[in-house]
This record gives structure tokens, C-alpha cells and sequence, in this order.
């Protein structure tokens, strides 16, 4: 039994090959990585995986549902929820009211409700405003919780991306480089978290090129290389697979 | 209670109510308050239009058509049908409100600002249909509208009229103050924020769109309703592309995202061609100067340019 299904799934910009004929499943409850060099094509097929490109071919299925061709909306209406590599954070805003918006399908209020703030309405807000504070705490920033999102470090902003994306308390959790940037210890804060969300039973697609991370924290790995699935397996096999080191090492030598 | 003065939904708005109060002070004639009056409902206008242009990041280039659909409908549907003034009040906002729906709805799922466009085309039909209907509308001559009469009370007077345009602005600006701090409010300025961010998080953009723009409608026909009454004669100037491009005027000076802005942006130019009688022949240039000026020199407009400021005083 597969979370998640995808088939033979492409992406073309203009004649480039993006995402070539890809195919996995992911199993509940496991940290799914996908690695490979820069321009693999990663971003793009998480892009795939939550409705903002619509594929050129292929089939995503999750949780039983045939979700492909659907807005990035419908997908997130599913249970999938999503981090993003360069920030997409919302810096009209706080931290506290980023962390809201990830659990919008959580707090839908009647219009007519909210606008003249009947009775349970200031209620309900408290009570979401709780448990993003609580979310907040969870990935460690709660000192930053009303400040507004644009003096925030960026450290802090990937952890608020990880805290609105938890907040839509979606069943498949996709993180994109969330260590990027970060210094070891913060690092190390996200290979704990991850652990942390795995253990609390969320499915965990991992994009990342910190191999030590990825390594650590991975039950499945698959390796990407110009779009195509180079192969795929636990951390112990990719590792040992000659056909990932050449191809690291040729990007490598190809960007010397 | 420092935290709550701070807050806009409170603070704020005691701030206004007391402003709407301790105004009739300064005002020593009926002239005054006629100005008064006038700044409050195009303040009404502002304060939902800005839900759209601050909030929903979409321009209209027509409010006034919606303007004139709540002057002219309850102008028509009191004077030739004989319909009491909230009913026709009722029933010509929830026109307006449709005919956003009805435009802002296929066009908000597209991406980008073709609302304006069509927005601009929409207000041209509805001034044109205005202007040419003279059978019902009286045509470029205008018409007379009866008085606003509720339960065997008839407004009258600038001293009632101030009061009642003063309760429906407070009554506005609260309605927009909660609408943004609620669910619905956040994923507008979350839109605003990052689209794709928001949608990954469930937002439905063209939803939300709409939402906000057929709530800027309602606010402008019952502004427009509340003017046809009051001025007792309306004529299809006030349902003129000038007149929209008035309206985006204010809003922009006053603060994009603002919905105290939108309230100052409506009375700096509101009383600015007053003051300057003057400059009252040059009117439409001095709206186009303000709107050039203001996108080179204050881009986020005169209230969060002001509050910016002050923050950084006070660190
Ligand atoms: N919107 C787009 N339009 C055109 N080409 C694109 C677009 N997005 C990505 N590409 C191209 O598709 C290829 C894959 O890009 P993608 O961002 O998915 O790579 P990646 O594996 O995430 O790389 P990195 O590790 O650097 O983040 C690259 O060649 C990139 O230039
Ligand atoms: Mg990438």
C-alpha cells in the first residue's frame, strides 16, 4: 500500500526535459529523499506533486485519489503540504499569521461570521492563534512569533516554512532543501525535526543536498539525474551505487 | 489597554469614532458638513475598494458604475416603483454585488490584471446605459430622489445626514477591520504575500478574489444609494470613469492595504478641490498629479508611510 503513486510522470519547459518519465511510490509514514545535482530536476517534480506545474505526461495518486491535472489548491485539500526552496514566505505578514495561513483549510469561517465577529468567532480565533504558537515552539522560533515576517533571520524564515507547512496537518509533508543555507547546528535542528514529524506519523518527502541529512534521516532514497530516475533504494544502496557518484561526480566536473 | 488602543481593530477604530464625534466642533455651517458628509461616503467607497486593490491585489477601473447602480437603483426604484428606500436600498446593492460576481468571476481565475480592463469596459456600459436611458434615468439631466424614509422617519437635514453617514463609515471600517483579521482576510493578504505559497496552503485565489471585489461593490452601492438620498438629485457624473479613477486615487494616496489609509485618502481629496476652489477647473489634473506623484514618492501611501515612520522614531 502506497501514500503515494506516481507514474511515469514528465515535465517539459519549451524542448527541455525537466522531469522525464519519473515513477515511485512512497510508503506511509516514511522520509522519502529525492536527491541528484543542480537541475535535476527536484524543485520541478515537487512542483509536479502539489498542482503548480501541471505534468506534460503521467499520473499522481495519492491516498487513492487521481489528483493529476488538479489546482495546487485541491492538492493541498488532499493532504499535501509544502515547503519551499527559495522562501515563498508571506512578508506582508507575521510569523504567527504565516503559521495561520498554512492551516487555512483548518479555520474556515462563514463570511457573515467573521465580518461581524458574532459570538465563538473571537473564541475560535484564539484557539487558532494557540496552536500556531504551539507550532512555532515545535520548530523553535516562538520568540518571533509577532514579528513581522520580513525582519526575521534566515534561519528562522526556513523554520516558519516548515511551521506553516505543518500547520495544514497534512498527511504528506514536502520539503524543499530545508537546510539549505543553514550552519551545522541549525542543520541538526532539522534532521531532529524531521525525525520528530516522521515519529508523530507524517509522510516526509525530502529534497536535499546535504547527504549527511539525507543519509541520517532517510527510510527510501531516489536519485534523480537530468530529469530521469537514475535509480532508487535505501541510503546503504544509493550510496554504494557507482552510477550516483559518477553522476555527482560529472556534474562536479562538468561546473569545474 | 496600551495593546489594545495599538491594534487597528481597536485602537483604531475608537480613534475614528472619536474623530466622527468631536468633528461637528470644527464645523461651523452647513457647507461643512455637507463636505463632511461627502468625504464619509467616499470614504465608504475607499474602504471597500481598498479591500480589493490593497488586500486582493486587483484594480478596478469601475467603481463608480457600482456606485451608480446603488445611486440610480434606489433613485429608480423609489421614484418610478414606489419601492420604500431600504428595500431599494437592499435590493440595488444586492445588483451591484451579482454583477461583480458575475464579472469578477470568470476573469479573477486568470491570472494577472485583466479585472481592470474589464473593469473599465463594465463602468463605461453602465454610464453609458445611464446616460442614454432617459426615460428612466432622466438621461445626462439627472433625476430627483425622494428622501430616505424608515419607519415614518425621514432623514433630512446635513446635522442627520452627518450622523448617519458617520455610523455607516464607523460600521464600514469595522466590517473591513474584521473581515481582514479573519480566516478569510488572512489568505487575501496571503495572496497578496506569495500566491503560489497560498495556494499550496488551500487557498483558492480566484475565490478569494471575488470575494473581496464583490465586497468592494456592495460598499460602493450602498455609499452610491446613501448620496442618490441625501443630495436628493443625482446626475451620471458620479457613475463616470472620472470618477473611478477619483475613487483609485484616494485609495492609493491614502495606503494600499491601509483601511485607515483608504479613510484619509477619501477626505485629503475629497476636501482638497474644496479648499482650493481654485484649482476645481483643473480637477481631473490635479487627481492625475496626486496618483504619478504618489506612485513615485510614496508608493505604500500617506498612512503606512506615516506609521513606518513613526516605528522607527520610537526604536
Ligand atoms: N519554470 C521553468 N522554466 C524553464 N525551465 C525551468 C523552469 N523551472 C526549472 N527549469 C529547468 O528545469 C531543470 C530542472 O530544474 P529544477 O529547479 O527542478 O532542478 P533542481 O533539481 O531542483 O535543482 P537545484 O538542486 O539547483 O535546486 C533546470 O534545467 C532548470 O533550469
Ligand atoms: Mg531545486
Amino acid at each position: 500500500m502506497s501514500l503515494l503513486a506516481v507514474e511515469g510522470l514528465a515535465k517539459e519547459f519549451g524542448g527541455l526535459k525537466a522531469v522525464d518519465g519519473v515513477s515511485f511510490d512512497v510508503r506511509p509514514g516514511s522520509v522519502h529523499s529525492i536527491i541528484g545535482p543542480n537541475g535535476a530536476g527536484k524543485t520541478t517534480l515537487l512542483n509536479l506533486l502539489n498542482g503548480i506545474y501541471v505534468p506534460s505526461a503521467g499520473r499522481i495518486v495519492f491516498d487513492g485519489r487521481d489528483l493529476t491535472g488538479a489546482a495546487p489548491h485541491r492538492f493541498a485539500a488532499a493532504g499535501i503540504a509544502r515547503t519551499f526552496q527559495n522562501l515563498q514566505i508571506f512578508f506582508n505578514m507575521t510569523a504567527l499569521e504565516n503559521v495561520l495561513v498554512g492551516g487555512h483549510l483548518h479555520a474556515r469561517a462563514p463570511l457573515a461570521a467573521a465580518m461581524l465577529r458574532l459570538p465563538g468567532r473571537a473564541e475560535a480565533e484564539r484557539g487558532y492563534r494557540v496552536q500556531a504558537l504551539e507550532l512555532l515552539r515545535f520548530v523553535g522560533i516562538e520568540e518571533y512569533a509577532t514579528a513581522p515576517a520580513d525582519a526575521m533571520p534566515y534561519g528562522a524564515l526556513k523554520r516558519l516554512e516548515i511551521a506553516r507547512a505543518l500547520a495544514a496537518l497534512a498527511g504528506l509533508v514536502l520539503l524543499d532543501e530545508p537546510a539549505a543555507g543553514l550552519n551545522p547546528t541549525e542543520t541538526a535542528a532539522i534532521d531532529e525535526l524531521i525525525k520528530r514529524l516522521s515519529a508523530g506519523g507524517v509522510t516526509v518527502i525530502l529534497v536535499e543536498h546535504n547527504m549527511r541529512l539525507v543519509m541520517g534521516v532517510s527510510d527510501h532514497i531516489v536519485v534523480l539525474d537530468y530529469g530521469k530516475k537514475l535509480t532508487e533504494g535505501t541510503a546503504e544502496e544509493v550510496r554504494n551505487d557507482p552510477r550516483v557518484i559518477e553522476a555527482y561526480l560529472g556534474a562536479a566536473a562538468a561546473e569545474a | 489597554m496600551l495593546a489594545w488602543l495599538a491594534r487597528a481593530r481597536t485602537g483604531g477604530l475608537a480613534a475614528l469614532v472619536a474623530a466622527i464625534v468631536l468633528l461637528p466642533l470644527a464645523l461651523t455651517n452647513n457647507y461643512h458638513y455637507e463636505v463632511a458628509i461627502v468625504v464619509g461616503l467616499n470614504a465608504i467607497v475607499c474602504v471597500g475598494l481598498n479591500l480589493l486593490i490593497g488586500y486582493a491585489g486587483q484594480i478596478s477601473l469601475g467603481h463608480a458604475g457600482f456606485y451608480g447602480l446603488g445611486a440610480y437603483g434606489s433613485a429608480i426604484l423609489t421614484a418610478r416603483y414606489g419601492w420604500p428606500p431600504a428595500a431599494a436600498l437592499a435590493a440595488s446593492t444586492a445588483g451591484a454585488a451579482a454583477l461583480a460576481y458575475l464579472v469578477g468571476r470568470p476573469i479573477l481565475k486568470l491570472r494577472g490584471h485583466y479585472l481592470a480592463m474589464a473593469t473599465l469596459g463594465m463602468g463605461i456600459i453602465i454610464s453609458i446605459v445611464i446616460a442614454t436611458e432617459d426615460r428612466i434615468t432622466g438621461g445626462p439631466d439627472g433625476m430627483a430622489v425622494a428622501p430616505f424614509t424608515l419607519l415614518g422617519y425621514t432623514l433630512a437635514g446635513e446635522r442627520t445626514w452627518y450622523w448617519v453617514v458617520g455610523a455607516a463609515l464607523a460600521l464600514a471600517v469595522w466590517l473591513a477591520l474584521n473581515l481582514i483579521d479573519s480566516p478569510a482576510g488572512r489568505a487575501l493578504r496571503a495572496l497578496h504575500g506569495s500566491e503560489v505559497a497560498a495556494q499550496v496552503a488551500g487557498v483558492d485565489p480566484g475565490r478569494y478574489k471575488v470575494l473581496a471585489f464583490v465586497i468592494s461593490a456592495v460598499f460602493a452601492a450602498v455609499a452610491g444609494s446613501l448620496t442618490a438620498h441625501y443630495a436628493g438629485f443625482i446626475t451620471p457624473a458620479k457613475a463616470s470613469f472620472l470618477h473611478s479613477i477619483e475613487l483609485v486615487t484616494m485609495v492609493v494616496l491614502g495606503g494600499m492595504a491601509s483601511t485607515f489609509g483608504a479613510v484619509i485618502g477619501a477626505a485629503v481629496l475629497t476636501t482638497l478641490p474644496q479648499v482650493l476652489t481654485l484649482l476645481k477647473d483643473y480637477e481631473m489634473m490635479v487627481f492625475g498629479a496626486v496618483l504619478m506623484l504618489s506612485m513615485i514618492f510614496l508608493p505604500r501611501g500617506l498612512v503606512p508611510t506615516l506609521a513606518a515612520a513613526l516605528a522607527r522614531r520610537r526604536r
